[in-house]
């Protein structure tokens, strides 16, 4: 059976859920070989194969940190040397499809981004995208060289499967211009414990009806009780009331969860473009008129103040 | 010596408008207004206080792919203060794909010159956010990219990349592709005063055979993707909407119970 590249997310060795997606979506197309680059492939190696990795493609060395992106595109690029894929897979994060832009230009070959499913065909894979804030779904091909594909997360419920997972090194030769962009500094974002806004199963959102920082923890409280992840407008995050890294939105997180609660929100077209995917979606908000009704499961026309308390309470009373 | 600034920019779609897919399933442009995509207001915004902040001279130079209406977009980012404009236009280049698009554009960077690329951080249509790492791939120079934050000086770029895991600290040296989020600064207003002047600058046509391109490689005859269905979604149906009357978070909770959320 064809190969199929995944690249790996993870966090010194711990994968993350898109990855386990991707290897998921990826035994529909081929037999999955891993790309582990950094530490902690030995690790990481465990839960890939459990989840259908035949092979672990490791390498490990300081230029992934020290230098933008391209470093990673030379590893990826020699893994495509090692196994001619039938098609490489990455998350659809920022990072994921920079890496399989390059890589795409490098071996010539055609390039689709935020698949939200993928299913094999006749003529190669063959990707859902969902465009046009998700007012189209589009079914695409690439049609030269092999397919580089990135995925947005919660496309695919991760199945077990396992295989081998065998980790093999990957030797890989640095370009002289992929190491052209430092990375003269880094601070790790501070963990809330809270779920990974893309990841999240619910996620609880508010806006500029929210009115101030302060209030924020009124959201919190209810994501909290429902084990959800905490979203924001772009109008409350430009207001400084809560971190951009939780923008929900076009130029924020595209969020596709199971239950998308919007709270002072009106649902402007850029916003609606990041959670419209949502399986149920429910709002509260005091204008009966606002655009994010129209999208709705279940809607409170109400002060949020008032409401989302109540809910949380309520969340908290039955679930005991 | 000058500083050569090239800002890329889109003509798309009006993202508040219906947008619609063609029969040839490309992107239907005769049905809806097409602007300046809004996120590479950013890019030009940044170019100008790169620019402003430059101990030489620094001349700005926009340059776009699209159909004869892509002109409406060197326009406005003219009105803003850019000081000439580059406009890729030929019937061949409709249905390119992002393979494609970074491979005219490259071609056109190196035709107009530049020391420092400026990008938006996606388009508002395809919205891939992949153009800016194709074209530094292309052209062998640093990319530097995402940034909400940019300032270039003695011959470097540096910058802050606000990513999921961490905010990273950038640097390069130029010639470098930069991208800009929204993050980076709100976008100035062209004047009357900018709208009168844009009027008068230049605004250079190239085609593809200027370019030394064959049609066979851009267009959807040349594209590395095929759309084979697109589909209008049907619009989600209308749910169940209350009024609180003192029980919307009760009656809300019982809803979400329904659902087995709770
Ligand atoms: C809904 C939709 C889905 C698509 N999906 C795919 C796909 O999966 N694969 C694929 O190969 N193509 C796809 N395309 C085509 C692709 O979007 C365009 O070919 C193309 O312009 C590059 O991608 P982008 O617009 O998404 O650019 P992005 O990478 O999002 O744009 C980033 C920046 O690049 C610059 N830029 C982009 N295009 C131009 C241009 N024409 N002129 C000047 N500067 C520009 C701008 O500075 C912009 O801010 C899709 C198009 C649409 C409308
Ligand atoms: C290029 C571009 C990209 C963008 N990207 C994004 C993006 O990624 N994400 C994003 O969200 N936006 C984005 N925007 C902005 C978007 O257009 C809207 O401005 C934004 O989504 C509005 O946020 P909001 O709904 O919180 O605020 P508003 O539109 O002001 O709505 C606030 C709502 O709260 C309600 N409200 C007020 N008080 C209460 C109360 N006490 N109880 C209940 N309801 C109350 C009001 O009735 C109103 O409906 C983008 C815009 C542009 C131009």
């Amino acid at each position: 059976m064809a190969e199929v590249l995944v690249y790996v997310d993870h966090v010194d060795g711990a994968v993350r859920k898109p990855t386990l997606e991707l290897l998921t979506l990826a035994r529909r197309i081929g037999e999955p070989v891993a790309v582990h680059l950094g530490a902690g492939a030995d690790a990481a190696a465990a839960v890939l194969g459990e989840y259908g990795a035949v092979k672990v493609l490791a390498a490990d060395a300081s230029e992934f940190a020290d230098y933008l992106v391209a470093p990673k595109v030379d590893a990826l690029e020699a893994a495509y040397n090692a196994v001619s894929p039938a098609a490489v897979l990455l998350p659809s994060s920022a990072e994921g499809k920079e890496i399989a832009a390059r890589l795409a230009v490098r071996i010539g070959s055609g390039i689709i981004t935020d698949a939200v499913d993928l299913e094999a065909g006749a003529e190669g894979p063959v990707a859902t995208q969902s465009v046009f804030a998700a007012s189209y779904s589009t079914k695409s091909r690439v049609t030269k060289g092999t397919p580089v594909i990135t995925v947005k997360p919660n496309s695919a419920a991760p199945e077990a499967a396992q295989a081998a997972g065998t980790v093999e090194q990957l030797a890989v030769a640095f370009g002289e211009k992929s190491t052209g962009t430092k990375v003269v500094s880094r601070t790790p974002r501070e963990s809330t414990g809270r779920p990974e806004l893309t990841e999240a199963a619910i996620v609880v959102s508010g806006g500029r009806g929210v009115n101030g920082a302060e209030n924020f923890s009124i959201i919190e409280a209810l994501a909290d009780s429902l084990g959800a992840a905490v979203g924001a407008s772009r109008a409350a995050v430009d207001a400084g009331w809560y971190p951009h890294t939780n923008q929900v939105g076009q130029t924020g997180k595209s969020v596709s969860p199971q239950l998308y609660i919007a709270a002072g929100i009106s649902g402007a077209i850029q916003h609606r473009a990041g959670m419209q995917t949502s399986k149920t979606i429910v709002a509260v908000n005091k204008d009966a008129e606002a655009p994010i009704f129209d999208l709705v499961d279940y809607g409170v026309v109400g002060d949020l103040f008032e409401v989302v308390p109540q809910l949380t309470d309520e969340v908290k009373t039955r679930k005991g | 010596m000058s500083l050569r600034i090239v800002v890329t920019v889109k003509y798309v779609p009006d993202a508040t408008g219906d947008r619609h897919f063609a029969e040839d399933l490309t992107v239907d442009r005769d049905d809806v207004d097409g602007l300046l995509s809004e996120l590479d207001e950013y890019a030009v915004e940044q170019a100008l206080q790169i620019k402003e902040a430059a101990d030489d001279d620094a001349e700005i130079t926009v340059l776009t792919v699209g159909p004869e209406d892509a002109k409406d977009a060197l326009r406005k980012a003219l009105s803003m203060g850019a000081d000439k404009a580059v406009h890729v236009e030929d019937d061949d280049l409709h249905g390119t794909d992002a393979l494609g698009t970074s491979l005219v554009l490259a071609k056109a960077l190196e035709h107009v010159g530049y020391d420092l690329v400026v990008s938006g951080m996606a388009s508002t249509d395809g919205g891939m956010g992949v153009v800016p790492a194709m074209l530094a791939e292309r052209l062998g120079v640093p990319q530097v990219t995402l940034l909400s934050e940019v300032k270039v000086e003695d011959g470097k770029v540096t910058g802050r990349r606000d990513g999921d895991a961490a905010s990273e600290q950038l640097e390069a040296s130029l010639p470098a592709v930069v991208s800009v989020t929204d993050q980076s600064g709100e976008a100035r207003y062209p004047s009357f005063k900018g709208i009168m002047a844009a009027k008068k600058k230049p605004v250079e046509s190239l085609d593809l055979s200027d370019l030394g391109l064959e049609a066979e490689e851009v267009g959807l005859e040349g594209a590395w993707t095929k759309v084979d269905e697109a589909t209008e979604r049907p619009a989600r149906t209308a749910g169940t909407v209350v009024k609180d009357e003192g029980e919307g978070g009760k009656q809300l909770a019982e809803f979400l119970a329904g659902q087995k959320f709770i």
